[in-house]
């Protein structure tokens, strides 16, 4: 490494140190066993249950294939926002976060790099999904990649920033599990990450209709299951945007560094 | 060049004045030891140096930077351990380290600072399998780890066992034969008697006394005089032991008397702190 050279300006290279960041939350992702399991595994172990269960048709196509789509979305929601959340309030409530915010690490580097970290573990868990679909049930893998892969950076861009807000909300390390997946588990099941919700009630369609995970499950069956390019959907583009922005706007006034007084 | 200086310092949490006009100066390689019991405001104060916090009102300088509005710069030379602070469970202690080498123009050697931080025989260990005083260790490791100027240790040995606290000295002292600045804070008399060039005293967000362990000890409380008299203890307190003392010896010569358990003794740093702190120790322990 050009340690040398980087001394001159006093500052380690911004590119270097954004990659060390990288790495390092690599490593701290695939080390934690628990993460590794509930955050990477789990949606990989209910596509297979679930693609057991059900057979025929849904949305047109076969099974196998129609229950991609929506664990794709359960994928991102767990990973994106529920994952990065219980991660963020955990590592502010022990403390790391105060202490790196007291090295040269520029916060918002910290961010970024977390931000991309959770997008390239979903990206291997979206394209694990394939893999044991492909292997399983004979499922097909995008014929539009580039669509394929704007739709899974939109969803990740999208519900990252409600994974910070949230953790913002969060107070204490305790609760953080429970609330955030009380928001996931029915937000999950209500949009159609688990199977069809043609038999819910008016209700509960309305109630998935307000929450972001049903247009990108939406957006993902039509790039993944009908062909269609990403920007023929602009009603779930301009939703998951929306919600997107707002996760910023929360997380710029309210997140914390540092713990719960105590 | 002053390491850090602070004058004016204030600070309320709402209706509590956590520090309320503290001034002070800390010189290049100086160890300073900033002393007082719990709520003193000594946390508070150090984490408004080490940029944590705003101040309400007073000028602070630390390594030229206002901590303040410092960035990046400021960050390449300093290093915290702060009170309370845990590390990712399941890296290593030589992953850790690098981790924090990582953010560094120039770091030291990874290997070379767990060697420093005495923590060689856990270097493969998982975080989590080390016990407190090791964990402490290793939040000592990564402040130095960016081979720091200034190093904020923030009651860097409490719950430590005796065994554990004389080797966190040592590290300590040696941070000193590098050249390193170091404030530290503590509520153990000890532990600044041991390696403070300096100390000041903090009691209800006040400075109340600065000066060297030995300076604390002569200039605060009067010497004590003790002997016994027809068995009964006599003590005097005075400023001004020569000439009491003188008087005594020769009254007690006259009398062809001996002064019987003669004792001349100056305060403990402990005493002294004990009087300067005595009102707020009795409200702690309300």
């Amino acid at each position: 490494m050009s340690a040398e050279a980087v001394r001159v300006t006093g500052r380690r290279a911004p590119r270097a140190m954004f990659l060390h960041q990288l790495r390092s939350e690599q490593l701290v992702f695939w080390r934690s066993r628990e993460a590794a399991f509930f955050i990477f595994l789990f949606p990989l172990l209910l596509y297979v249950l679930l693609g057991s269960v059900y057979s025929g048709k849904i949305y047109g196509v076969p099974a196998a294939q129609g229950l991609l789509a929506g664990l794709i979305g359960y994928g991102c929601a767990n990973t994106a926002f529920a994952g990065l959340a219980i991660q963020l309030v955990l590592r502010r409530e022990s403390g790391i976060l105060k202490r790196l915010r007291s090295t040269p690490l520029p916060p918002a580097m910290y961010i970024v790099a977390l931000l991309v970290s959770t997008l390239v573990v979903f990206a291997l868990q979206t394209l694990a999904l394939f893999v044991v679909g492909s292997a399983l049930h004979g499922t097909p893998f995008p014929s539009d990649v580039g669509s394929f892969i704007a739709a899974i950076v939109i969803g990740a861009a999208a519900f990252a920033p409600l994974g910070t807000a949230t953790a913002s909300l969060i107070r204490s390390a305790e609760g953080a599990s429970a609330v955030v997946n009380f928001i996931l588990l029915p937000m999950a099941f209500l949009s159609g990450s688990f199977g069809p919700t043609h038999k819910l009630g008016p209700f509960l369609h309305a109630v998935a209709d307000v929450l972001p995970l049903k247009y990108f499950i939406d957006l993902v069956n039509a790039v993944y299951l009908h062909g269609h390019a990403v920007w023929t959907r602009p009603q779930d583009l301009a939703v998951l945007a929306g919600w997107g922005v707002g996760g910023l706007v929360v997380t710029h006034f309210k997140f914390r560094w540092e713990p719960r007084e105590r | 060049m002053h390491a850090i200086e602070v004058s004016g310092l204030r600070k309320a949490y709402g209706n509590l004045e956590a520090v309320r006009g503290v001034d002070f100066t800390i010189e290049e390689g100086e160890v300073f030891g900033l002393l007082g019991p719990n709520g003193a405001g000594k946390t508070t104060t150090v984490e408004i140096l080490e940029g944590y916090r705003k101040r309400d009102a007073g000028d602070v300088r630390v390594l030229g930077h206002d901590p303040e509005r410092a960035g990046p710069d400021f960050r390449e030379r300093i290093g915290v351990v702060l009170q309370q602070s845990e590390m990712w469970p399941n890296l290593t202690v030589r992953e850790t380290h690098a981790v924090f080498a990582g953010y560094y123009a120039a770091p030291r050697d990874v290997d070379e600072v767990i060697a420093l931080v005495g923590l060689q025989q856990k270097a493969a260990a998982r975080v989590k399998s080390l016990s407190g005083g090791q964990k402490r260790r290793l939040d000592l490791g990564i402040a130095l780890v960016g081979d720091p100027d200034l190093v904020f240790l923030d009651e860097p040995t409490t719950g430590f066992d005796p065994q554990a606290r004389r080797a966190a000295w040592e590290m300590i002292r040696s941070l000193r034969s590098l050249g390193k600045t170091v404030l530290l804070t503590t509520h153990y008399l000890d532990e600044a008697e041991q390696l403070a060039d300096r100390v000041a005293v903090m009691r209800e967000g006040q400075i109340v006394r600065v000066g060297t362990p030995a300076e604390l000890t002569t200039t605060d409380l009067q010497t004590e005089i003790r002997y016994r008299q027809n068995g009964e203890e006599v003590l005097l307190q005075t400023d001004e032991p020569t000439r009491v003392l003188a008087g005594l010896t020769a009254a007690a010569v006259a009398r062809g008397e001996e002064l019987e358990g003669l004792q001349v003794r100056r305060p403990s740093l402990e005493e002294v702190y004990l009087a300067l702190t005595a009102d707020e120790e009795a409200e702690v322990a309300e």
